[in-house]
């Protein structure tokens, strides 16, 4: 891949103005409220595109189409199953308690509704985890640049890494979220062309569906399987992902995509950042909207270049599968300078947006969960915003760090689903029990953490996957069989021994726990409000259109 | 918060779609070969334009007011 000095410009132009934003919010950012949450004062539109975009990172745009690639059409289900449900639940049932509760994050609902310890633990393993993400986007966006362009990874890391520093140095959350939204609208406006440009090249749907169907019989399967996202679920050799629908659904579907959408921080952080309840309801369902739409922007891609060019074509130069190419490889053979450099700032962009929502959402739980309950409480705002910065600096050297260290798994998707599933399966549990059943108590809860992620780990290591690691106990099909159901085991611990715990600990005194729990808070009304201000309405009409969806791509 | 969001998206896809849109006419037209022989800059820089404007202007005009 060749730049001209249009692709340069165009590139430093995205630089020019995320940074610029920094400069223009700086002197907005006078209390700590604002610079970690905004000041809670943002529209809808803003923070919906933001919760999305946040979510966009390496894992999306570079993965989805490496997963596009590799499993065809089943990869939708990250998002028709596994991410609009979640959504819409969290939006409608949640966001009542994460922002009624004026809660600052989320460890700090779990301090409120439950205890200290049961904060430290989610604060500890949440900030560990945020920077661990933070690192591999950086490290994949730096593996691109150099594959494809040539570019020195240790500049393009560190160069990238510094850009955000300064902006979310400078402009807090309300920075993070700004640079969001801009980049989510130029990743659309970056890959759209990709899709229409290469559903056209292979002869839109009905050519894709022909040359696929070439591919999935090589790889000795049904031809339909890469096209088809349900029919062959029925069993786990039956198709490249070797799950069956009940892994996937209970897995991906409820245990593993509620366990983000609805507990983690970095999506739930934007939504806390809005400036009414009604809009911090709205925003996961608003999120949903382009959610459903994105399939057709980042894994038709892959997609299409599998059937251009087949497996052969995808594999680097030892010869061995290396589907994170897939996007690049497209970018590179449809796109002409100008808008080759679009597309790259669109990519800089998702890489940019991800690394920003971890750091930002870090350097809150640090400031008010770890180091303003533990190490110096009682300090007055400005201190406690002065420390914000500093987590800033050293949460973005962090993730530097490990981005050096990220570079051990091939498929970025895998990596990050084992992580999460380790340490969100269980967590869904804990905030469902925590919200809907006043009887939970914080010893139930702590220990109900610790046993679900306990048996995520002892799962990971009695188990193996078929033609790779071997395992004592049971060799799943397929590393997605395995992270897929360690997390219903996970999860399944987690609220077993979170109930069990519960009945025989003491409980928090029901006054306490008022806008905690489902049964202590008075309903949310909805009377009065144009249809499309109704976040349970505007759910289920986002839930009816993904089941549509689903039913299409059957 | 007072800077109003779509002040810098709609200049910066102004830009954008001008830099692309002028690209277009001036470029070789050799180049999109690639893309199937649409001149994606032209027409895409036209896109991005009439959005960034979209943007730009309601949030110019009730920032005048």
């Amino acid at each position: 891949m060749h730049l001209h000095a249009i692709d340069y410009a165009i590139i430093g132009l995205y630089f020019v103005f995320v940074l610029g934003i920094g400069v223009a919010l700086r002197r907005f950012m006078r209390t700590s409220l604002d610079f970690f949450l905004s000041g809670r004062s943002l529209a809808t539109w803003i923070t919906g595109l933001a919760f999305i975009s946040a979510n966009l990172g390496a894992q999306e745009v570079i993965g989805m189409a490496a997963s596009g690639a590799k499993y065809g059409i089943l990869t939708s289900h990250f998002y028709w199953v596994g991410a609009i449900p979640a959504m819409v639940f969290v939006g409608v049932f949640m966001m009542p308690f994460y922002y009624g509760s004026r809660a600052r994050s989320v460890p700090e609902y779990l301090r409120l509704r439950f205890d200290e310890k049961t904060r430290g633990l989610n604060a500890i393993s949440f900030a560990v985890m945020t920077i661990f993400s933070s690192g591999i986007s950086m490290y994949a966006m730096g593996l691109l640049f150099e594959q494809f362009l040539g570019w020195d990874i240790n500049y393009s890391i560190i160069i990238a890494a510094l850009v955000v520093l300064v902006y979310t140095f400078l402009g807090g959350l309300t920075s993070s979220i700004y640079n969001e939204v801009l980049q989510f609208f130029l990743i659309v406006f970056g890959f759209l062309p990709l899709s229409l440009l290469g559903l056209k090249a292979v002869g839109w749907w009905p050519g894709l569906q022909a040359k696929l169907a070439g591919v999935a019989t090589a790889r000795g399967f049904e031809p339909g399987v890469l096209t088809e996202s349900w029919k062959h679920l029925g069993s786990a050799s039956a198709n490249p992902m070797g799950v069956e629908w009940f892994g996937m659904v209970m897995g991906l579907g409820f245990v593993l995509s509620f366990g983000y959408w609805c507990t983690d921080f970095l999506v739930v952080q934007r939504a806390m950042a809005a400036r009414s309840m009604n809009a911090a309801r709205r925003t996961p369902i608003v999120a949903a909207v382009p959610k459903m739409v994105f399939p057709f922007l980042v894994i038709l891609p892959g997609m299409v270049i599998l059937a251009l060019v087949g497996d052969a074509g995808l594999t680097d130069a030892a010869g061995k599968a290396d589907y994170n190419r897939a996007l690049p490889l497209l970018l590179g053979r449809l796109y002409p300078s100008g808008l080759l450099g679009l597309g790259l700032a669109a990519l800089l962009a998702s890489f940019m947006s991800g690394m920003a929502g971890n750091v930002t959402a870090f350097n809150t739980v640090w400031t008010y969960d770890i180091y303003q309950s533990y190490i110096r409480p009682g300090a007055d705002d400005g201190h406690y915003l002065w420390m914000g910065r500093m987590a800033t600096v050293f949460g973005t050297l962090a993730s530097i760090g490990t981005a050096y260290v990220a570079m051990m798994f091939n498929n970025i998707m895998d990596l990050l689903q084992l992580v999460f599933s380790f340490i969100n399966a269980p967590l869904f549990a804990t905030f469902l029990l925590g919200m809907f059943w006043a009887r939970a108590t914080p010893n139930g809860a702590f220990w109900g953490l610790l046993s679900g992620t306990g048996a995520a780990a002892v799962h990971y290591a009695l188990t193996g996957v078929a033609g790779g690691r071997g395992g004592l106990l049971h060799a799943y099909p397929s590393d997605m069989a395995q992270n897929f159901w360690g997390a219903i085991y996970a999860w399944s611990a987690c609220f077993l021994a979170t109930i069990a715990v519960s009945l025989v600990t003491r409980p928090r005194d029901r006054a306490e726990l008022t806008g905690l729990v489902y049964s202590l808070t008075p309903r949310v009304r909805e009377g009065g409000l144009a249809w499309y201000r109704r976040p349970l309405l505007v759910g289920v009409i986002v839930l009816a259109l993904t089941i549509g969806l689903n039913i299409c791509f059957w | 918060m007072s800077l109003d969001l779509r002040l810098p998206i709609g200049l910066l896809f102004l830009l954008l779609g001008a830099l692309l849109g002028i690209y277009g006419l001036v470029s070789d037209p050799a180049i999109y070969s690639v893309s199937l022989g649409v001149n994606v800059n032209l027409w895409w820089g036209g896109v991005m334009l009439v959005f960034g404007a979209a943007m730009f202007v309601p949030a110019l005009r009730k920032m005048r007011k």
